[in-house]
């Protein structure tokens, strides 16, 4: 508690945040589960699932912020670190709908039946057991980026070129899913879930624990992340980012501390994949699609990157706009969207976040 | 009426009229034929004295002069109607060997449907399409349909399609064009029949043209390997040695092989090795034509990674500008080539050259506003242009899918672009494959000219080499920035103008060739307009390289799997730059 205290304590916008998480916490789930349905106050199911939903993708920007913003790493491809542990837990998903497919096999997953597998491949094993797979959604994504990172960074390959790379990488990856042969239900992903671990997934009170479980995350991965970048290593850290050279010639092993940090990342990355994907009830490969992955960084840019906050601020406000106005003004949607990258870049370099300091410095002034 | 000019212009008669001498001269010619052959369809002897005419003179075009040739022929017309199937083979190979020009024109109708009988005698005419009028089947003359009386389609069933088409085929080997007589040689070398073989053993000597020569030899040679003389064979194995054609490398195989019994179906043992050899000599020449095919397909599709790529490493390799939205101003340039083609309806050869600079001008003018309007606030900041550019790409994308709609729109390719070059047998490559190569080296070459012989290209290097220096010797930056910028973006709509032509038009077009596109340049060396040329081709290659073991999309993702190790092993590419360029 105390170094939590310490942690937060010239932060107020992580504690704002922390505290708005809180209450959302303890609000959320009553108001779905404990008041009436007719009642104003209630939240409906849909409600519930799309706070969540931004929630992950929260999740998801504080990995990002953690290494764009503090590390310098602009990675383009975290939508597929997010997708592989989305994957990871639709595989277990997909196991635990049992004989209830379409087709009843109790074994092998529609689509394969429907491909007319006989067996189930080798890397399908143990997806039926619930740790198992929990732990998959770690190691997969993160053992993606340990190789992917240790031969990246150990050959210095940095900014635009990294990007380019991790780009490819997710775009390779997209490329692969879609393929039917690969047996991970090629175009259409999986969908259909039943229940995860024996309980209903279409029940309100499994939803109101995912929700709890996926706010829990969030505030876990904040506080991490947050006491990482205050940490010894995370300021070596920023002084990689902004001056690599000099770092090295201190002394310090930079490949290692941008390879730690950048598995870390794609570990929270795959966290959230797997929270997405049970309350969604959907994966598929467009996940992978590098665009998606470059959205990701928008997010982080509009709420104010190396804020960690303000990164899951912007994930909530952008997904929020795009609900609504995918909803309202279809069309419309991408010229904000576009709009939004150009805007940002060009008039706010440290997001909203950084905006309203600067306007709050500026007042103290006068 | 002009019956001449009605004769003429029978189905397939085109070349025919090359023969024809001058029609002044001809005409009260045909016109005592056409009486002729009306007397002596009224006196026609009874059915079957007739097949005891003679081969006629193979060289008689002017069959109206004799008499008694219009007799024989009209006396065989007049039986087609009341034969039976046999009999009708019977009698077009009797017409066939007539060899008069006048009887070609009749089969000719008979094959595809036009030929009638008068119901009441069984005369035949051709019928016009108007059905209207007939036309007498000999002599040419119309008739209202209306005074000839009821009449009827003569029948015919496959057999005798096929025995129309090689009579016919027998017709044409004489034509005066090349390409005619071979058309005739491979539709007779179908039906490999004793006389149809005889028809072409005695054209052989008289034939001129070397490929209707080869394709002549062949198919006797082919023929030949039925004969029961060993000599014959053996030569007909050496002709047949190293000829692409299939049929051929089924005969062959078929010598070599044995029966179930343990007796080689070709008993002399000379013959059989002799074709064990031309099938290997086969088999070789087909493996070195399927390479060169592989190269040739590899190339094009380099070649269409190379041109998305070539703007791109202007902008990023020469001014070290990430533009995400290099893609959509490709897909401007093939929206730019369909809305040319929208304006130009009736010139659709003509609208894809005049599309090229069009759609130059429409992405460069788009890329200029871009640098003018947000990249030139981001120098030195390459992740922020990165992110803004990709903003400019979501903007260009919906405003096209606003304008034109989200389907993709359909951009016709022109007739002097479709169609295959036919090398040979095993060897046939589409034109647009070969004509983006040549535009790939053309946009090149000529991109190489502007960079390294003009003052706008001294400029663009000086200011890509050294800023500072370049705008103390008095360049104006700024403005080389946005023309260098406008003509990557240019060259992006140049690409776009051959995307339409080998892939949809639609508002996501660009998206799938900006990360290939940005590979190329990676994997050829940034600021290496070479590099990006011979990397291109090469993943180009590599590509189709694997495409026969894994299949296009693994090929595609063992491709970029391999790039993203490559950039790993080496961070500078295939061809980095050296010297100072190198630290820019």
């Amino acid at each position: 508690m105390q170094a939590l205290r310490a942690a937060f304590a010239r932060d107020p916008g992580g504690s704002w945040f922390l505290a708005v998480l809180a209450a959302g916490f303890v609000l959320v789930p009553l108001l779905y589960l404990a008041v009436p349905d007719g009642s104003g106050l209630h939240l409906s199911g849909y409600t519930v699932t799309l706070l969540a939903k931004y929630m992950s993708y929260a999740i998801l920007a504080i990995a990002v912020d953690l290494v764009w913003g503090y590390c310098g790493i602009l990675s383009l491809g975290h939508g597929a670190f997010f997708a592989l542990g989305g994957y990871a837990m639709g595989m277990y998903l997909m196991r635990e709908i049992g004989a209830r497919g379409v087709y009843g096999d109790p074994l092998l997953p529609d689509f394969m039946v429907f491909l007319n597998w006989k067996e189930l491949p080798w890397f399908w094993y143990g997806f039926d057991h619930f740790g198992f797979a929990l732990l998959m959604v770690v190691l997969v994504p993160g053992l993606l980026a340990l190789v992917f990172g240790y031969f990246a960074f150990r050959a210095r390959v940095s900014g635009v070129y990294l990007s380019i790379i991790t780009q490819a990488l997710t775009y390779a990856l997209m490329l692969a899913f879609f393929r039917n042969d690969m047996g991970f239900g090629g175009n259409n992903g999986f969908t259909d879930f039943k229940d995860i671990a024996g309980f209903p997934l279409q029940e309100p009170r499994t939803r109101a624990v995912l929700f709890l479980l996926t706010a829990l995350a969030l505030g876990g991965s904040f506080v991490l992340c947050r006491f990482i970048v205050r940490s010894r290593a995370g300021r070596v850290i920023q002084a990689v980012r902004d001056a690599e050279s000099r770092a090295r010639f201190l002394g310090y092993r930079v490949e290692n501390y941008k390879l730690w940090m950048f598995v870390l990342s794609a570990v929270l990355a795959g966290i959230a994949g797997a929270l997405y994907v049970p309350q969604i009830g959907i994966i598929n490969p467009s996940e992978f699609s590098p665009a998606n992955s470059i959205e990701i960084v928008i997010w982080v840019a509009i709420g104010g990157r190396s804020t960690l906050y303000g990164a899951a601020a912007g994930a909530v406000f952008v997904n929020y706009a795009k609900t609504y106005f995918t909803a309202v003004l279809p069309s419309f949607w991408l010229y904000a969207l576009g709009t939004l990258f150009i805007v940002v870049t060009l008039f706010l370099p440290r997001g909203i976040v950084g905006a309203i300091a600067a306007l709050r410095q500026r007042r103290a002034k006068a | 009426m002009d019956h001449l000019a009605a004769i003429d212009t029978g189905p397939g008669q085109r070349a025919r009229r090359l023969q024809e001498p001058a029609p002044t001269m001809m005409k009260p010619l045909r016109q005592a034929a056409g009486l002729l052959a009306l007397v002596g369809a009224l006196l026609l002897p009874l059915p079957g004295a007739a097949s005891s005419v003679a081969v006629q003179d193979p060289g008689g075009a002017g069959g109206a002069v004799a008499g008694t040739d219009d007799a024989a022929i009209s006396a065989l017309l007049q039986q087609v109607a009341a034969a039976d199937y046999a009999q009708k083979r019977e009698l077009i190979g009797q017409l066939a060997q007539t060899a008069d020009p006048r009887v070609r024109p009749v089969l000719a109708a008979w094959l595809d449907g036009s030929l009638v009988a008068r119901a009441a005698d069984g005369h035949l005419y051709l019928s016009e399409p108007d059905g209207a009028q007939l036309r007498d089947a000999l002599s040419g003359v119309r008739v209202a349909a209306a005074a000839v009386g009821e009449t009827a389609p003569v029948d015919l069933n496959n057999l005798l399609r096929k025995t129309l088409r090689v009579a016919l085929a027998q017709f044409d080997l004489a034509d005066p064009s090349a390409a005619v007589r071979r058309a005739a040689v491979k539709e007779m070398l179908r039906v490999p029949e004793p006389a149809v073989l005889a028809a072409l053993r005695a054209r052989a000597p008289h034939e001129t043209d070397p490929a209707v020569q080869a394709e002549l030899a062949s198919g006797l040679a082919l023929a030949d390997l039925d004969s029961p003389d060993v000599d014959k064979r053996l030569a007909a194995v050496a002709v047949l040695k190293g000829d692409l054609n299939p049929e051929v490398y089924n005969r062959l195989s078929e010598m070599v092989k044995t029966s179930a019994d343990g007796t080689p179906s070709e008993p002399d043992a000379r013959v059989r090795a002799a074709a064990a050899g031309a099938l290997r000599a086969i088999d070789s020449a087909r493996t070195i034509y399927a390479g060169v095919q592989t190269l040739v397909f590899g190339l094009s599709q380099g070649s269409i990674l190379v041109l998305a790529a070539i703007g791109l490493a202007i902008t990023f390799g020469v001014m070290g500008v990430i533009n995400m939205a290099h893609g959509e101003l490709m897909m401007l340039g093939a929206y730019a080539t369909y809305v040319v083609q929208q304006l130009m309806p009736g010139h659709i050869g003509a609208s894809i050259i005049v599309a090229i600079p069009v759609a130059f001008l429409v992405s460069g003018l788009v890329g200029v506003a871009i640098e003018r309007g947000i990249v030139r606030h981001l120098y030195g900041r390459p992740l922020e242009t990165l992110l803004a550019t990709f903003g400019v790409s979501l903007l260009l994308q919906q405003a096209v899918r606003d304008i034109f709609s989200a389907n993709n729109r359909s951009v016709v390719t022109p007739e002097w672009l479709a169609g295959s070059l036919e090398v040979n047998e095993a060897l046939s490559i589409t034109y647009n494959h070969l004509y983006i190569i040549v535009f790939t080296f053309a946009v090149f070459g000529l991109l190489q000219l502007v960079l390294r012989r003009t003052r706008f290209g001294l400029e663009v290097r000086a200011v890509s080499q050294n800023r500072a220096m370049a705008k103390a010797m008095g360049i104006s930056t700024e403005w080389i920035d946005a023309m260098t910028f406008g003509m990557g973006s240019g060259i992006a709509g140049v690409a776009g103008v051959a995307l339409s032509q080998i892939t949809n038009v639609g508002p996501n077009l660009g998206q799938s060739y900006i990360i290939d596109s940005f590979m190329v340049v990676v994997f050829g060396g940034v600021g290496n307009l070479w590099g990006t040329l011979i990397g291109g081709n090469a993943l180009g290659v590599v590509n189709k390289l694997l495409e026969p073991f894994s299949g296009a999309v693994l090929a595609k993702i063992f491709v970029l799997v391999f790039l993203i190790l490559f950039i790993q092993r080496r961070p500078r590419g295939l061809f980095p730059q050296k010297g100072r360029a190198a630290e820019g």
